[in-house]
């Protein structure tokens, strides 16, 4: 295998983990941010928590491995966009904390008062990285103002604030939303009675607003939003030379792809039909398709921002011939090879274990159940 | 404080609370592994309860263990950005590896652990708490891996044309003989943090009175336990490591106030009060040929000084100056074969050139005030290495003490174990919190001025950003971390309080009619 080989296929495995990562955590940030909303009361909020209890850990772990394989594989991406969005990460991060304590202690006391403390914290440790996610694929759309010194030191000269503009922010509800219809999914799998059926109206609605914000959000992207194409030739064979390629700026320039290549125009298709699929099988009650097609329409929302973007990664707006590619601002080969091995071995005995956690825990809850066991469950 | 500071600071204060929680979930998930293991053979439910009340601490420890982690594996790309480009490709694999192989493993299970009592056999699930034990030690290991190459880098080269370090050899970046010492030494330092933690709650319990069967049950396990683990954490320590790499020489001349290089064997300072202005310390009191024995493992190798070590530090300052010019012109385009042929005679040294940036932009024209300064500042401050090693080395044997104290009088059997020693064990409690800090401080200390050992110095691996933005990100985290410390801390004093009676088996002792209602 050569080294441009290799680069694509890291490429294709980042999609994997952040498809992952939306898949398996996606549903318990989706729950957890409509505790408030589907849980009208303790019980039924303990329900809805201990549905993802015992997987919610292992499932933020897609979002640690996609952050150390970001960090192993493309280094200069990692280094650029977490400092780049510094604030909008660390707005992240601060979200994030919330969850594993919020999970672990809200139960360790019996009182009103500190379990509603405990809801609000999922409640915005889960939808604020899910609104943020968004924004910031947004914004990688749009380009990001940084450059790079004669030693290659990375200066972002953005502000947070620019980060919130109207295409980002429209990227950010859309990625709230998925998150929010897929939690709606799982509920749907898991729970009984009421909530059930207040998950399949959410999801029945929630999913369709999703194919039109989809749709809306690739209109806006070809009129709208300027695209990034490389002019010269990048040596996809050779050692990373980022800030020595030539970059041209074009409107629809995000849509070039799929005009070489109108096949793909199937991945965004797929995705807004999976939404509706959704829709439908959440108003027709068959939650293990709702699920599926909520799963399904998140990978081609992902997999066609991808596309459209191949190759860049990080476009400077600024300096649009130091934008990180996939092609040169990868790890070395030795590196990718390495932990393309690693990948090969551990992804299929990751899936094996949580499969079979899920298996182990299969079955809906109900109330009495969080009753019966109230302290032993969360 | 400018952003070098600061970003210093932060990731100090977020890797140090970090390490408040790590050490007890490494000595725990092994400590649960072993009473659940004596649960399914001898079939006692008492067994089974030690395992899960002692859980129930484990996981309000867990949540903030990986609470505070989110941040740790992140803040290398927001705060340290030059550093994650100019060594990710060595660097940023141990990281995932930790997370692929380990890291899932580890929160996957922890789910079952909690959540699968009913659900899975008992032989399942005793597999389920050995795999999660497994799992919180390879992450352990990985991640000494990758801090051990920040200490002591082997199996890279530099790239002057991706102008980073690109990895050579996996297999010595896994094998680092520095990584290997830090692991066994930083996990046995965790089972010792969980056999105190539980040692001294047991005991608490002894004295009171209460719940004496589950409480000598657990005094036992932990002191066994305890003793094996402090033994190891002593013998195994990783002064073997200090005769590898420059960073670790200076390491253990500063750690020992070994300010010049006296003939072999050296002495080993036992006390004194390093004095920084006259390179002498006060008051020493020094026992003959230890430190050669311990550092060199011969009586005939001198243990080189600070003086020597920073004579050294000047030539290759000087021979780093010249690689860095001639990496800039590289990259401004001048390829000669000349220049390259050079370059590469002195590239060795780019890291000790790249020191000069601290104190000049234009480090062709560096002067000879700039070089010393340079000089002065490549090996770190002394007495705080000095007195942070002392309180570790003193915590560590004060808890050997009160370990083979405790296992004696498990294996006399004695039935009333005296009150002092209960309440040694009692006010030991914060011993191996205070050791961890102390010993993380001499290992991360102890290696400036560097971040990568004698390649990348600290103050150019920062990411540019305004002192505003690490400001506010500084002060929110230490905000947020100090309200989730007090709440932990609350939580878990009330149920270590509550002890097995927080499990509503209806068997302890606070949930007979007389005892203390649950709030």
């Amino acid at each position: 295998m050569d080294y441009e080989a290799l680069r694509f296929i890291w490429w294709l495995l980042i999609g994997v983990l952040l498809i992952g990562f939306v898949i398996n955590d996606g549903f318990d940030m989706g729950v957890a941010a409509l505790l408030k909303v589907l849980g009208n009361s303790n019980d039924e909020r303990r329900v809805m928590i201990n549905a993802i209890a015992p997987h919610w850990d292992g499932n933020q772990v897609w979002l640690i491995t996609a952050g150390g394989a970001l960090f192993a594989a493309w280094p200069t991406v990692y280094a650029a966009s977490f400092s780049g969005f510094y604030l909008a990460l660390m707005l992240t991060l601060f979200a994030l904390f919330l969850r594993p304590i919020g999970f672990e202690y809200r139960a360790k006391i019996d009182t009103e008062q500190w379990r509603s403390r405990w809801d609000w914290a999922l409640t915005a440790g889960s939808a604020i990285p899910a609104l943020i996610f968004g924004v910031a694929f947004g914004n990688l759309l749009q380009g990001v103002p940084f450059y790079f010194d004669d030693i290659l030191r990375l200066h972002y000269t953005g502000s947070f604030w620019a980060l919130l503009n109207p295409f980002a922010l429209l990227a950010g509800v859309l990625s709230l939303l998925m998150i929010v219809n897929h939690g709606a999914t799982y509920l749907q799998l898991k729970t009984e009675g009421e909530l059930k059926a207040r998950s399949e109206k959410l999801s029945a609605i929630v999913a369709l607003l999703c194919a039109v914000l989809f749709v809306l959000a690739g209109v806006w992207l070809y009129v709208g939003v300027d695209g990034y194409i490389v002019s010269s030739v990048i040596d996809t064979n050779g050692a990373n030379r980022t800030t020595e390629k030539l970059v041209e700026v074009a409107a629809a320039g995000w849509f070039v792809n799929y005009g070489k290549q109108p096949v793909l125009w199937l991945v965004p298709v797929l995705g807004v039909l999976s939404f509706i699929a959704c829709a439908l099988a959440s108003k027709a009650r068959r939650h293990i398709t709702a699920f599926v097609s909520s799963s399904l329409a998140m990978a081609m929302v992902i997999l066609a921002t991808g596309i459209s973007m191949f190759p860049f990664v990080m476009p400077s707006s600024s300096h649009p011939a130091h934008s990180l590619t996939m092609w040169d601002a990868t790890a070395s080969e030795t590196t990718l090879m390495i932990m393309f091995v690693v990948a090969c071995i551990f992804v299929p005995i990751i899936l094996a274990y949580t499969g079979w956690g899920y298996y182990v825990m299969r079955g809906r809850l109900n109330e009495q159940h969080i009753r019966d066991n109230s302290h032993s469950l969360y | 404080m400018d952003i070098v500071d600061l970003s210093r600071f932060q990731f100090a204060f977020t890797a140090m609370i970090h390490f408040l929680f790590v050490p007890l979930t490494l000595g725990m998930a092994f400590i649960l592994a072993i009473m659940e293991s004596v649960y399914v053979m001898t079939g006692k439910t008492i067994y089974r309860d030690m395992t899960k009340f002692w859980g129930k601490l484990f996981g309000i420890n867990f949540a903030l263990g990986v609470t505070t982690g989110i941040a740790m594996e992140f803040q290398f790309g927001t705060n340290w950005a030059y550093y994650s480009h100019y060594v990710g490709d060595i660097f940023g694999a141990p990281l995932a590896i930790e997370a692929l192989m380990a890291f899932f493993l580890e929160s996957t299970l922890v789910g079952l652990f909690f959540f699968g009592w009913d659900r899975l056999s008992k032989e399942k699930h005793l597999a389920v708490t050995w795999l999660m034990a497994l799992g919180t030690n390879l992450s352990a290991l990985w991640i000494l891996i990758a801090n051990g190459w920040m200490q002591h880098p082997i199996g890279s080269e530099f790239n002057i044309d991706t102008m980073r370090m690109e990895l050579a050899s996996f297999s010595e970046v896994v094998f680092n003989p520095v990584a290997q010492v830090k692991f066994v030494h930083t996990v046995s330092a965790g089972y010792v943090t969980g056999a105190i933690f539980v040692l001294a709650i047991s005991s608490w319990y002894l004295l009171k009175g209460r719940d004496l069967a589950f409480a000598r049950r657990s005094f036992a396990i932990a002191s066994a336990f305890g003793l094996a683990s402090a033994l190891s954490v002593i013998v195994l320590g990783d002064e073997s490591g200090y005769e590898l790499g420059d960073v670790q020489k200076v390491k253990l001349a500063a750690v020992e106030a070994e300010w010049q290089t006296h003939p072999a064997p050296a002495a080993f300072t036992v006390f004194g009060i390093p004095n920084e202005e006259t390179q002498t310390t006060d008051y020493a009191l020094k026992i003959p040929a230890v430190l050669g024995l311990i550092a060199t493992r011969s009586l005939d190798e001198p243990v080189p000084g600070l003086a020597e070590l920073k004579a050294k530090h000047l030539e290759r300052i000087i021979r780093g100056q010249e690689a860095y010019v001639l990496m800039l012109q590289y990259r401004a385009g001048d390829k000669s074969p000349a220049t390259v042929k050079r370059f590469n005679e002195v590239k060795e040294d780019l890291g000790y050139g790249m020191l000069l940036t601290a104190y000049t932009d234009d480090v062709a024209n560096a002067t000879a005030e700039h070089i010393a300064q340079a000089v002065e500042d490549s090996v770190p401050q002394v007495w705080p290495l000095f007195w942070s090693f002392r309180i570790m080395v003193a915590c560590g044997f004060a808890m050997l003490l009160l370990f083979a104290l405790a296992f004696w009088h498990s294996a006399k059997r004695t039935v009333d174990k005296p009150k002092w020693l209960l309440k040694f064990a009692v006010f030991s409690l914060p011993l191996p919190w205070i050791a961890c800090e102390a010993g993380w401080f001499v290992a991360e200390y102890g290696r400036q001025p560097w971040a990568i050992g004698e390649i990348l110095p600290t103050h150019l691996a920062v990411s540019q950003l305004t002192v505003t933005d690490i400001w506010i990100s500084l002060i929110s985290i230490m905000v947020l971390y100090t309200i989730f410390v007090i709440i932990e801390m609350w939580l878990m004093t009330k149920y270590a309080k509550l002890g097995p009676s927080s499990l509503h088996t209806g068997k302890y002792d606070l949930e007979s009619p007389s005892g203390v209602k649950e709030v």
